[in-house]
């Protein structure tokens, strides 16, 4: 009688390790939220304070093209016109997604619908091996390979948005390629069978039965791939010329947010106005993966197969 | 289940670690931690890799960042020396009295460009107007008809400071391209037709072309009597009372036997040779009672 009271009123060995499983799990999810919380405060009290502490307008800071944080104009207002890097960034971001997308799903298409085999022995490993490329390795490559291509083929200096789009289309296309095959797979057998079933040829099933039913998924994979090169640094950087020049064409310098941040930050004085300006551009970066984010949740719920 | 959990405590013992010890990093007596400039690093790290060698209970830290970084650290004395290649009274944001500076080499800069570029000598005046895009060009200055690309250094930095101090009086640069180190700016002048760039006299090789100004060459003798202009000192500043290892450690630089041996290895100018000294003005004078 003791013994079995005695199992009902004490803790098993089994709920023990549950409850040590539980707050091992509690306590690592609550280090991991105070970390992304601090870091979320930090970047917006530092970002903003460029227009709380230094009272730049912020119509300024989005619409002015002249960036020189350590200077004032004649005026005496402080030369912080973010714009050149806003259109830089967005620029290689959307031209690189429109130009590595029909490749994306061209290899998508031919890896799961025209020879898996195939695909998966020789494609899966190439685009494997393309993630892991280091994006300095790409800068490199872009630096001594791209760049003098571009200068020979179109002119100009060769540093510019078209060289920084050609370098980021390398480094987005397995992104959206590895995400885009995932949503194919995803697309039921029986639609294929049905489709054929009713006599329509592959072709025929693949362009307007299975990329149909795919579209939301072929989005998320565009918008994870514009989010890799919209926060990509050192490669852009390389080869964008960093001009803090609003481009006239894909040919002139020009630079990303990613790439001011980056080389401005070592030499300047936390607190200082240039401090906060950079921090200001880190904040943008920010609230732009935060609106991919939310994108891809508005895509996926929007968009799902019904 | 279990597995995994193990596995994953077993990560984060493995990720949590390093950051232990480097928390410890101190407990064998002395640390000096040394951030900033990444145009003096290689220097500092080598020295210090030279100092340790005879003197095994101190341990020396040394990292880039920046002049920036290692100014506003050693303000906020968490790091023992911030190095820089500007005087602490230009620097935004920092209180250059409550720091002492240090001046432990001095570095030599100079136009370079791309092999195209026929020219091999420019004025003053041509450079400034080459930099403020009033010459866009290489047939404005007499040489071949080719346009001017210029690349200008990161916005802030320290060699582009002293160089648009001496070269562009108090003109504002062009807006151009921007490149943060000596060796991409270095790769770009050489592959890019019409390039003119601005390099430490250390990073000067046979893929650019160097050019003389007013016929003046840039080398250390020209440096050393003010003759070539375009120079700064490389500064290491600590806290008023730095502890005891740190001053040892910066005499050591000081020191013959690196000012003489590892600073001209290295491609930097010793200060002991320098007949004319600088002030956080930019006035440059003689060096009273000649060299050391």
């Amino acid at each position: 009688m003791d013994q079995i009271k005695n199992e009902l009123t004490h803790k098993s060995k089994a709920s023990k390790q549950d409850v040590r499983g539980r707050t091992i799990a509690f306590i690592c999810i609550a280090v991991i939220m105070l970390v992304v919380l601090s870091i979320l405060f930090m970047i917006t009290s530092r970002g903003l304070s460029t227009f709380i502490q230094d009272k730049v307008p912020v119509s300024d800071f989005f619409t002015k093209t002249v960036w020189n944080p350590s200077a004032v104009d004649a005026n005496g207002h402080y030369l912080v016109g973010a714009l050149p890097m806003i259109v830089g960034s967005f620029s290689v971001t959307i031209l690189a997604a429109l130009l590595a997308t029909p490749f994306a799903i061209a290899t998508a298409v031919f890896m799961t619908e025209i020879s898996p085999k195939r695909g998966q022995r020789i494609l899966q490993p190439v685009i494997e091996l393309l993630v892991g490329i280091p994006s300095v390795v790409y800068g490199f490559i872009g630096l001594t390979v791209v760049v003098p291509l571009t200068r020979q083929l179109f002119g100009g200096t060769g540093f510019g948005i078209l060289s920084g789009t050609f370098v980021l289309f390398v480094m987005v296309l397995p992104t959206i390629t590895s995400m885009y095959i995932d949503s194919l797979k995803s697309v039921p057998r029986f639609y294929r069978e049905a489709s054929l079933a009713l006599g329509a040829t592959r072709w025929q099933t693949i362009s307007r039965v299975v990329i149909r039913a795919s579209v939301p998924g072929l989005l998320t994979a565009i918008v994870f791939g514009m989010a890799r090169a919209f926060g990509e640094a050192l490669a852009v950087q390389m080869v964008i010329g960093n001009a803090a020049l609003l481009p006239h064409n894909l040919l002139s310098p020009a630079s990303t947010l990613t790439s001011v941040l980056t080389t401005g930050i070592g030499n300047t004085v936390m607190g200082t106005l240039p401090n906060n300006a950079l921090w200001t551009l880190a904040l943008i970066l920010l609230v732009m993966s935060l609106l991919f984010n939310l994108l891809t949740r508005y895509i996926g719920r929007k968009g799902g197969l019904k | 289940m279990h597995k995994i959990l193990t596995k994953l405590i077993q990560f984060s013992l493995i990720a949590i670690i390093p950051i232990l010890l480097a928390g410890c990093g101190g407990r064998s007596g002395s640390s000096v931690t040394i951030v900033g400039s990444t145009a003096l690093q290689p220097l500092v790290e080598k020295a210090a890799a030279d100092y340790q060698v005879q003197h095994s209970n101190v341990n020396i830290t040394v990292q880039g960042g920046g002049s920036g970084t290692g100014l506003s650290q050693v303000q906020q004395k968490a790091v023992s020396v911030g190095n820089s290649d500007v005087f602490a009274e230009q620097q935004d944001g920092i209180k250059a009295s409550k720091l002492e500076d240090h001046k432990v080499a001095v570095v030599g800069m100079g136009p370079v460009v791309n092999k195209d570029v026929s020219i091999k000598n420019l004025s003053m005046k041509q450079l400034k107007d080459i930099f403020t895009g009033k010459i866009k060009n290489w047939k404005e200055v007499g040489g071949n008809n080719l346009p001017i690309v210029v690349i200008n250094r990161a916005q802030g930095s320290g060699i582009r400071k002293s160089f648009e101090r001496v070269v562009l009086d108090g003109k504002q640069p062009m807006n151009a391209q921007e490149q943060d180190s000596n060796g991409t700016v270095q790769k770009i002048v050489e592959a890019t037709p019409g390039a003119i760039s601005y390099l430490s006299f250390s990073y000067f090789n046979n893929q650019v072309k160097s050019l003389t100004l007013e016929q003046v060459k840039p080398n250390a003798a020209n440096v050393a009597t003010n003759k070539w202009k375009i120079w700064s000192y490389e500064h290491m500043y600590t806290q008023k009372n730095a502890s005891k290892e740190t001053t040892k450690f910066i005499d050591y630089m000081q020191s013959k036997a690196v000012q003489q041996k590892l600073i001209t290895d290295l491609g930097y100018i010793s200060i002991h040779d320098m007949k004319v000294q600088m002030d956080a003005n930019n006035k440059i004078t003689p060096v009273k009672g000649g060299d050391h």
